[in-house]
């Protein structure tokens, strides 16, 4: 589904993605574990197409996606959510929601026609605020949510867009263990209708989610492979 | 919605209070304070719901002005040929100058549509044949056919208040559409509204031109109301009082705009028509300076009503 081939970013004299080639198959769930400033977020970033790519290609279902703006890449079906959250803070949970869906249905090209009365988006907003256990949140606020919603609405955001392949950087950033298991539960749920790329310092969440693993270190892949299950993790 | 058709009735009847009182002046003033509020309208679209720093609107406006002013000069002076020429104009401006300047953010994009609107204002008085820096008067105010004269200052008023009335339902409409939606959104966070889908620079460019064009709409009455296109409407200065108003007024407020030019024009007419003696005694010259009273005003808004003149009416908390 997703190639890599020998990509590269370059800050200054700093490498922080060095050659890496990878390849994601549709249906799996594949972590990307590494150190602090290994470059884990620099490569979602290049996938995304928020930091351009010195070298290398970016193939997404067999289609050259290197050079293509950011917007086209979430049109083609590539979404992300951030580590550091990321959300419309002055807009209602539902409200962030809808304008994900608004997205990807229809011309935003509108100028007339008042978006409140547009009940379609608002109940397939309303569908993901369940998905994702913000129903009964749905009118706040979304700088008004805990930390753990927060985090719950920024994969939200990226479930709105309807991605083949979804990226979550850091889910479980910064979360309590509670706020943790529930967000493991969310993403496990995840697993059967969309492809996953995990960046995750959480070893329990990747040793349960993931099919395969990639270990970034400066910038390099150095392994990737299937994790043996029944191994106990020293975290 | 009550209170918006009780102001506009006010405002209906405002210039037949003045005739019957004789005080025919103050129906000129109230249609210069509409024509000016359409301007920071269109300022705060960008400003308030889009959060585009513009400090180079009065470019927009200016070239409003002087589209009808040159129009008028080689003999057009249809309302219904020239005022659309304006606000073509002034788009078309909106669109190269959002073209460049959207590239850039924060500070460098404040500079960069000063700078485009200070080269404008060089271009107009370097105009010599349609009165450089003298600028350049009309034979008369705009026609319109039907019978209708716009030289009548309360024709004229009604004329700029139905144009404001339609400038602030547009506005309104095109806040709460989808388009509306987006705007605001890029406003709270523009990566991750490109990173939801959107192409964050088109629309962007798309509320710059809107906006231009309604500036450039303010443009053609301002030249109108006084049968002059000067070069200090492109002058960054006017750019300053625009961002005033809207500041004053209420920033992303639907009536912020008018407010706020309705307040600075107001006491600017005060300060220079009614002189106070014991301040006259103290400083005899201070009815020349009255940025200073508008600055002291600015401050205890800033200081004290941050979000505008325009939230004091507020019983909703929230911003639209």
């Amino acid at each position: 589904m997703l190639e890599l081939r020998s990509l590269s970013k370059h800050f200054g004299g700093i490498v922080a993605t060095d050659a890496v080639s990878l390849r994601i198959a549709a249906g799996e769930t594949h972590a990307l574990i590494g150190p602090n400033g290994a470059g884990k977020t620099t490569l979602i970033g290049q996938i995304c197409g928020s930091l351009a790519c010195d070298s290398g290609r970016i193939l997404f279902e067999g289609e050259d996606l290197t050079r293509a703006e950011e917007h086209l890449r979430v049109r083609a079906g590539l979404a992300r959510s951030y580590q550091v959250t990321s959300v419309f803070g002055r807009f209602s949970v539902l409200d962030n929601l809808a304008l994900a869906v608004q997205a990807r249905s229809g011309s935003s090209f509108a100028f007339w026609r008042p978006v409140a009365a547009e009940r379609a988006l608002f109940d397939e907003a309303l569908a993901i605020a369940g998905d994702i256990g913000l129903a009964a949140k749905k009118d706040a606020l979304a700088a008004a949510l805990s930390h753990g919603e927060q985090r719950a609405l920024e994969v939200g955001l990226a479930l709105a867009t309807r991605p083949k392949l979804l990226l979550l950087d850091e889910p479980m950033a910064g979360m309590g263990p509670e706020e943790s298991q529930r967000m493991i539960g969310l993403i496990a749920g995840l697993r059967s209708r969309v492809t996953l790329l995990l960046v995750e310092h959480d070893m329990d969440a990747v040793f349960r989610l993931a099919d395969r693993i990639s270990v970034l270190v400066n910038g390099r892949l150095i392994a990737s492979d299937a994790p043996e299950r029944g191994d106990e993790v020293a975290a | 919605m009550i209170r918006a058709a009780l102001l506009f009735a006010a405002l209906a009847a405002f210039p037949l209070a003045m005739q019957a009182t004789d005080n025919l002046f103050y129906a000129s003033l109230a249609s210069r304070i509409l024509v000016y509020a359409i301007a920071a309208t269109s300022l705060n679209l960008v400003l308030g719901y889009g959060g585009m720093l513009s400090f180079g609107h009065a470019a927009f406006f200016g070239t409003g002005a002087y589209v009808v002013g040159i129009l008028a000069a080689e003999g057009v002076r249809s309302a219904w040929v020239a005022w659309p020429a304006a606000v073509a104009v002034a788009a078309a401006a909106a669109l190269l100058i959002g073209a460049v300047s959207l590239r850039t953010r924060g500070v460098y994009f404040i500079m960069i549509t000063l700078a485009f609107a200070q080269m404008l204002y060089y271009v107009f008085v370097s105009l010599k044949t349609y009165g450089g820096d003298d600028g350049l008067s009309l034979p008369g105010r705009s026609t319109v056919g039907g019978g209708v004269d716009l030289a009548d200052d309360v024709t004229w008023y009604y004329v700029v208040l139905a144009l404001f009335a339609a400038v602030l339902y547009l506005m309104r409409r095109l806040v709460h559409s989808r388009f509306g939606r987006v705007i605001a959104a890029i406003r709270e966070n523009d990566a991750r509204a490109e990173a939801l889908g959107y192409p964050v620079y088109r629309y962007k460019l798309a509320c710059f031109v809107i906006s231009g064009a309604v500036a450039g709409l303010a443009g053609a009455l301002i030249a109108n109301q006084g049968s002059y296109a000067s070069p200090s409407l492109l002058h960054w200065i006017q750019s300053g009082t625009l961002m005033i108003m809207v500041i004053l007024g209420g920033v992303g407020r639907l009536w912020g705009g008018f407010i706020g030019a309705a307040t600075l024009l107001v006491l600017e007419h005060l300060i220079s028509d009614y002189p106070i003696a014991w301040l006259q005694g103290l400083a005899p010259s201070y009815q020349e300076h009255g940025g200073l009273a508008v600055g002291i005003v600015l401050l205890a808004v800033v200081l004290y009503a941050p979000r505008g003149l325009a939230a004091l009416f507020d019983r909703d908390a929230r911003a639209p």
